[in-house]
């Protein structure tokens, strides 16, 4: 072997420095700290420039943002004092947002804060988690969604995951079985030609699959098989898209494909998108919301949120200091 | 070797100097260093040789088993005895073949398979998708486990019960009453309890497999549990069940016990007269390859182990393309990929 591994003599030279076996030429491995480091200089972000940017000092950087202000925003949905319990542990607490079409609504926070557990709650699939009880009211165009039968309402709030999961069959099937009713065969290939092709037209992969529609869905690359799942979830006409974390398995390229998709989407159907990378929820969302440890710390445009929080916490979180 | 002895040093001594500067033209074909048990101690090295050699032994056993079977079948295996049934006769020549053993064979394991199959997956999705109430899937669970447990003589036994029972006279040869108790009816049923804890525990694995999000992306477009379970889980574990039931098939060709007990262990087919066909045939007694081989072998009552040979080997050659048929089916579905986890 040529390198040691840590933890054997460069580390001995570290923990010992007037130690005689000085190595000849030191292997190239991470050398240990000893002290604290100097505590981080808060970086400030560029100003002047694009009006957008961050101004107030709240630690955070990011790309440009690229969109443009929303054409019109309707309110679709109303997270009115939602709290989700897992048995004894409140996972939501008490959080209240409005889910507007025309707009990118983003939760951030770190992980296990109830982002994705209040995304679930939207379509009514925490229910599959039987020691799940939800309160409070969320309504779907002031409809309360317990009102709703299940299935009706997860054609209407669709969603898209963090693993991308396109069926085992092929990528024709894949949008097929959401247009068919629930386990039927009927509607031959020929009626639901159209309406498949438009669905992965809206997801951006028309192009790229239209010849090997046959082939099988797990054959394609991980960002087309994510596409592919947007466009199942599209398929079924939704007023509200959900998606979780739906960039975090993937590569930037595809990443980029996405978010373009993501925000390209959002004069059809409201969407709201989980993630944990701040600089996506900058450079997609128009609104934000900050959850920490169940509650929601703040909610803002993404400018507002990101430039100059309001919360101490989200300033912290936004500048890195945690999570 | 270099890196070999750069192990075994001591963890203070300097590292070795970059390797260009010595090594010999050639050396860096194999790119990197390799993990090799020259590194290990003594009892691990001997712990891999002992797992090697009986790695090569059961190898060997297979192997043997297969060529002998192969000698021996080729030798004595005519193709008339494939198409002739058992005669009276006092030598090798004059017996005839084994065709109702041979059909017996295919129809004990259609009916089993028919039988353990459906149920078989209904339990696994049952037990996976749903498992309400816990008690009732744990009850189960072990159930299944129990059945698998039981020698195949015991259910045979069991089966006696069962099948003699006037209300299931309908079942097998009965007269003024009295129910003789042995059918391919009753053998089947039974031996489909001998296959149905393999479809289970091949199918409940498949099942479990398939990572959560699926169903839920299933979920999430509207579908219900049943359409979920047709249309997306059931059709994933397509390989898993075939599995199942190659597995399965197996075991009911192989079974003996049950044949005997249950089948009559005749030499023909004893078909029940005034019945229409198949049932004559389905509520007779019977046997199959394995009953044959066993009465046909030196220490049976035909002693004729030249076509003992023969059935062997055809019965051989039964289980090998099972065993085909499962890899196939496992190659096809590679072919469709799966999930990242």
């Amino acid at each position: 072997m040529e390198s040691l591994t840590p933890g054997t003599s460069e580390f001995r030279v570290a923990i010992n420095p007037e130690g005689s076996r000085q190595p000849a030429s030191p292997p190239p491995i991470r050398r240990i700290p000893l002290e604290d480091p100097a505590p981080a200089t808060e970086v400030l972000p560029p100003v002047g420039g694009d009006a957008d940017l961050p101004q107030q000092g709240s630690g955070f950087t990011a790309a440009k943002r690229s969109i443009k202000a929303p054409q019109f925003s309707i309110r679709r949905m109303e997270i009115d004092n939602v709290s989700v319990h897992y048995g004894a542990k409140e996972a939501v607490k008490s959080v209240s947002l409005p889910v507007r079409q025309g707009e990118v609504l983003s939760l951030i926070g770190p992980s296990g804060c109830g982002k994705t557990t209040l995304l679930r709650s939207l379509n009514r699939l925490t229910e599959l988690t039987s020691s799940a009880t939800l309160t409070g009211r969320i309504l779907l165009d002031d409809v309360d969604i317990a009102a709703i039968e299940p299935t009706l309402l997860r054609r209407r709030v669709t969603m898209v995951f963090q693993q991308p999961n396109p069926f085992p069959m092929s990528v024709f099937d894949n949008i097929a079985y959401v247009l068919r009713e629930q386990g039927s065969r009927r509607a031959r290939k020929k009626t639901l030609e159209p309406a498949v092709h438009s669905a992965l037209d809206r997801a951006g992969l028309f192009e790229e699959v239209k010849d090997n529609l046959d082939h099988p869905a797990l054959k394609l690359s991980g960002g087309q098989q994510q596409r592919l799942c947007i466009a199942r979830a599209l398929a079924a006409e939704p007023e509200v898209l959900l998606l979780d974390e739906p960039c975090s398995a993937l590569d930037p390229k595809s990443t980029q494909v996405i978010e373009d998709l993501i925000v390209r989407l959002r004069d059809d159907v409201a969407v709201v998108i989980v993630t944990h990378n701040l600089q996506q929820a900058y450079r997609i969302a128009d609104h934000v919301a900050f959850m920490y440890l169940g509650d929601l710390v703040e909610y803002n445009s993404a400018t507002a949120l990101f430039g100059s929080p309001r919360e101490q916490r989200t300033r912290e979180y936004v500048s890195g200091a945690f999570g | 070797m270099r890196d070999a002895s750069a192990q075994d040093l001591p963890l203070t001594v300097p590292p070795v100097p970059p390797p260009e500067q010595h090594d010999p033209p050639g050396a860096h074909q194999r790119k990197g260093a390799v993990e090799g048990s020259a590194t290990w101690s003594l009892s691990d090295r001997i712990g891999l040789a002992i797992c090697w050699a009986l790695g090569l032994l059961f190898c060997a056993i297979a192997v043997a088993i297969v060529v002998y079977l192969l000698v021996q079948g080729i030798k004595f295996l005519r193709p008339e005895m494939l198409w002739t049934p058992a005669a009276a006769g006092f030598s090798e020549t004059e017996t005839g073949g084994f065709s109702d053993a041979l059909f017996g064979t295919l129809i004990v394991a259609a009916m089993g398979i028919a039988i353990a199959l459906p149920i078989g997956v209904a339990i696994a999705v049952w037990l996976v998708e749903y498992g309400r109430p816990t008690a009732l899937a744990r009850v189960t669970e072990s159930t299944i486990e129990a059945i698998a447990g039981i020698p195949s003589i015991v259910l045979a036994l069991f089966g006696t019960v069962i099948f003699s029972s006037t209300a299931l006279g309908f079942l097998s040869r009965s007269s003024e009453g009295v129910v003789f108790g042995r059918s391919f009816f009753a053998a089947a049923t039974m031996l489909s309890l001998v296959a149905l804890p393999l479809i289970v525990a091949s199918v409940r694995e498949g099942l479990n497999s398939i990572p959560r999000h699926v169903r839920e992306a299933s979920y999430a477009v509207g579908k219900t549990k049943a359409a979920t379970t047709r249309r997306i889980l059931l059709p994933t574990c397509r390989p898993q069940v075939a599995t199942g039931a190659m597995l399965g098939l197996g075991r009911i060709i192989g079974d003996t016990a049950i044949i005997v007990v249950l089948l009559g262990a005749t030499q023909n087919f004893a078909p029940v007269e005034g019945v229409g066909f198949p049932f004559n045939y389905l509520r007779g007694a019977g046997t199959t390859l394995t009953n044959f081989v066993y009465e046909a072998s030196p220490t049976g009552n035909l002693n004729q182990p030249q076509k003992a040979y023969a059935a062997a080997f055809v019965l051989l050659l039964m289980v090998l393309a099972l065993n085909a048929a499962v890899d196939i089916v496992h190659r096809r579905a590679r072919k469709v990929g799966t999930w990242s986890h």
